[in-house]
């Protein structure tokens, strides 16, 4: 179907419909009430607008006049298909193309007895169970119409599970490739991850676009951990001046599990990452680096969220931005730390460089705390560069130009340093110097 | 080697340097001295290119050029060292790293092919040996950290790796221990050659028991009020400045 820019919200409830229509006995699942739930509060919320508070920066009126088709074919050719690759990135690569799944161009190279990685059709023939006890259970869409409309229409991502215990020696990669070289294209992936107990895994996300015309992509990926769990994630984004990009990461964890996220925007025309992390155990560590690097009239947007529940756990974040000609950036942080979360460590931190007077960024750090037994900082600086800086590198013979170039790569790799899949740290190192120097 | 002539400098609306003159021959070692707030750390800085300074007259020429019309980079690569005062600590970029930039950036500037990594280390390891600094700190970040001696210690460093041929360092016995004040001083003195020139700019007179200038220069209220050789350090180190300042005051009365 491609949506009639007149009301997108009125087509997609219709396309909703007419979907359901054709279903069979499917249609009383567990699965597919929480999709109608999920329209419902969709067309009773409605696309954002700026009077939202949590939209308030980020406008997606263009988005919502654009028309996009929703299931748009697409021919990828090996010759793009090597185009697309990571250079020395080995392990799990699985391919989405507009959105679904597709797994004769993916490659899966852990055991099973490590990794049970499929599309929701046969999860929910397969694990049944574990599909009703979290999908749409940590992502919630009561306010978030984004979420509500990827709930609601979710089928085309993956379940991926790591059993107790399991520790997946090599990571998983997940390329999201929107194909618009012939018309717009909307992709609404939605994923869901099981980390067992004790179990290990690195995933990644990484976004690419093909093509010059509009893409919209809107991804909700829930992510739970078990006890003593250890996740490392990583969301990479290189998408075109045309990509709009809205994605959601809802991540749950339990006592003693640890969690990573690494979010890189290097490319996308406007783009919302939400990260949420709700600490629901003891001992937890959770950490959150981010850099985005907007150039020209890209508009990139991070909302994280950690909303500490449970007492004994530390929460780390660091985010960095490099703005520069018209581009724009949004950082809002929230750090909710409960009654009960007493002991809690979380420190939050944002640094903005302005490489342009034309670049904005709105930084908005949002704690609240109801525990009295805490540890909590949080900074954001935006500036320019430092000019004592840039003069000792010049009084040493590095011209203006390439003293700036050294200063915002470290400033930027800081974040990246920690990284543990070295093909992607080498990868991203690439980008941000094209971006530097761009 | 350097001219200096009537130089003078403000910032913003405050002047400074009030009219310099100095010359400044290969194989001489200099040191200007005088009060604080005399302008001796000004003249390093406007030497070396810092924009924050306003040049309102006279000349300065380097090795037959204008340097007032070169960049603070250029005057680097035409081979103009400043050791700062206060080294500047830049997270994220490793001494090495920089150091090798620097060099080739400087190579590029002369019209010369960039440096080998092979050519690099060797070179590396030599000077490191000269002003005997550790490896494990130049692997780390650019200053992050370093107390005041081992920044000091790392300007001289960068001096032995760049070679040029005028030296100025501003202050560099400031903050630091007589140990730490020796090994520097060591540096500095094994560096000299016939074909270069040091300018040390100091408050006190006992880093000069360590680098014994040819001549001394005192600089007050922007000006060289007085010039000599290295017994004139010894002499102010006997009476202070005092009697320099009275001299002056004395005759701006009349």
């Amino acid at each position: 179907m491609t949506t009639d820019h007149k009301d997108l919200k009125k087509q997609l409830v219709a396309d909703f419909n007419t979907a359901q229509e054709r279903m069979n006995g499917e249609a009383k699942s567990d699965f597919h009430q929480t999709r109608k739930a999920a329209i419902g509060q969709f067309e009773k919320l409605g696309f954002p607008t700026i009077r939202h508070e949590e939209w308030k920066y980020s406008n997606v009126k263009s988005l919502i006049n654009e028309a996009f088709n929703f299931d748009a074919a697409f021919s990828l050719s090996q010759q793009d298909l090597a185009d697309l690759q990571i250079p020395n990135l080995e392990g799990n690569i699985l391919y989405f193309v507009n959105g679904v799944f597709h797994p004769e161009l993916s490659e899966i190279v852990s055991p099973e007895s490590e990794l049970q990685l499929m599309n929701f059709n046969d999860a929910n023939k397969q694990f049944p169970d574990l599909v009703n006890a979290h999908f749409a259970k940590y992502a919630d869409y009561s306010d978030n119409a984004f979420t509500a409309l990827n709930t609601a229409f979710a089928s085309q991502g993956v379940f991926i599970h790591v059993p107790d215990h399991a520790v997946v020696k090599m990571p998983v990669i997940l390329r999201f490739i929107v194909d618009t070289r012939t018309e717009n294209v909307a992709a609404q992936p939605r994923n869901l991850i099981i980390v067992g107990q004790n179990a290990e895994v690195k995933v990644a996300e990484a976004f690419r676009s093909l093509g010059e015309n509009a893409s919209f992509t809107n991804i909700v990926t829930e992510i739970s951990l078990g006890q003593s769990a250890n996740v490392e994630y990583y969301k990479v984004q290189n998408e075109s001046d045309k990509a709009y990009h809205i994605g959601t990461t809802q991540v749950h964890q339990s006592d003693k599990s640890v969690f990573t996220a690494n979010t890189v925007t290097a490319n996308g025309g406007f783009v919302r990452n939400n990260l949420n992390i709700k600490i629901d155990g003891q001992f937890c560590e959770a950490n959150m680096y981010g850099l985005y690097m907007p150039n020209g009239k890209q508009h990139i947007d991070n909302h994280t969220v950690v909303d500490h529940a449970k007492p004994n756990s530390v929460s780390n974040e660091l985010y960095k931005g490099i703005l520069k000609d018209k581009s724009t950036g949004v950082f809002n942080g929230k750090i909710f730390v409960r009654e009960d979360a007493q002991k809690t460590n979380a420190f939050q931190s944002c640094k903005n460089v302005l490489a342009s007077t034309d670049a904005t960024m709105n930084t908005k750090p949002q704690l609240e705390i109801w525990a009295d037994d805490v540890k909590c900082s949080h900074g954001t600086t935006t500036g320019q560069l430092n000019d004592e800086a840039l003069f000792y590198l010049r009084s040493r013979g590095i011209p203006t130009d390439a003293a700036k170039a050294l200063l915002m790569f470290a400033f930027a790799t800081d974040v990246i340093e920690k990284m543990k899949i070295p093909a992607i740290k080498d990868y991203l190192k690439g980008l941000i110097e094209e971006k530097i120097s761009g | 080697m350097l001219s200096i002539s009537n130089l003078q400098a403000s910032i913003g609306e405050k002047q400074i340097l009030r009219g310099i003159n100095l010359e400044i021959k290969a194989g001489e070692v200099h040191a200007i001295m005088g009060p604080n707030g005399s302008g001796k750390s000004t003249l390093a800085s406007v030497l070396a290119g810092r924009e924050d300074y306003e040049v309102t007259e006279g000349s300065v020429t380097f090795m037959g050029k204008d340097l007032l019309e070169l960049a603070a980079e250029e005057r680097a690569a035409e081979g103009i060292f400043l050791a700062f005062q206060y080294p500047v600590e830049i997270p994220g970029v490793s001494t090495t790293n920089f150091l090798k930039t620097a060099i080739n950036e400087i190579r590029k500037y002369r019209g010369e092919d960039p440096m080998d990594a092979v050519q690099f280390l060797k070179m590396m390891k030599l000077k490191m040996a000269l002003v005997n600094i550790d490896q494990s700190l130049l692997s780390r970040a650019l200053n992050e950290g370093f107390s005041g001696g081992e920044k000091k210690r790392n300007e001289i460093f960068q001096m032995a790796m760049l070679a040029p041929k005028l030296a100025i360092l501003d202050e560099t016995d400031s903050g630091l221990d007589i140990d730490a004040l020796r090994i520097v001083a060591e540096g500095v003195n094994t560096l000299k050659r016939p074909d270069n020139a040091t300018i040390v700019v100091t408050h006190y007179q006992r880093l000069l028991d360590y680098i014994v200038p040819d001549y001394v220069h005192v600089l007050y209220k922007g000006r060289i009020v007085k010039s000599g050789t290295k017994e004139l350090a010894l002499e102010l180190e006997e009476k202070g400045y005092d009697w320099i300042k009275n001299e002056v005051d004395a005759l701006e009365a009349v």
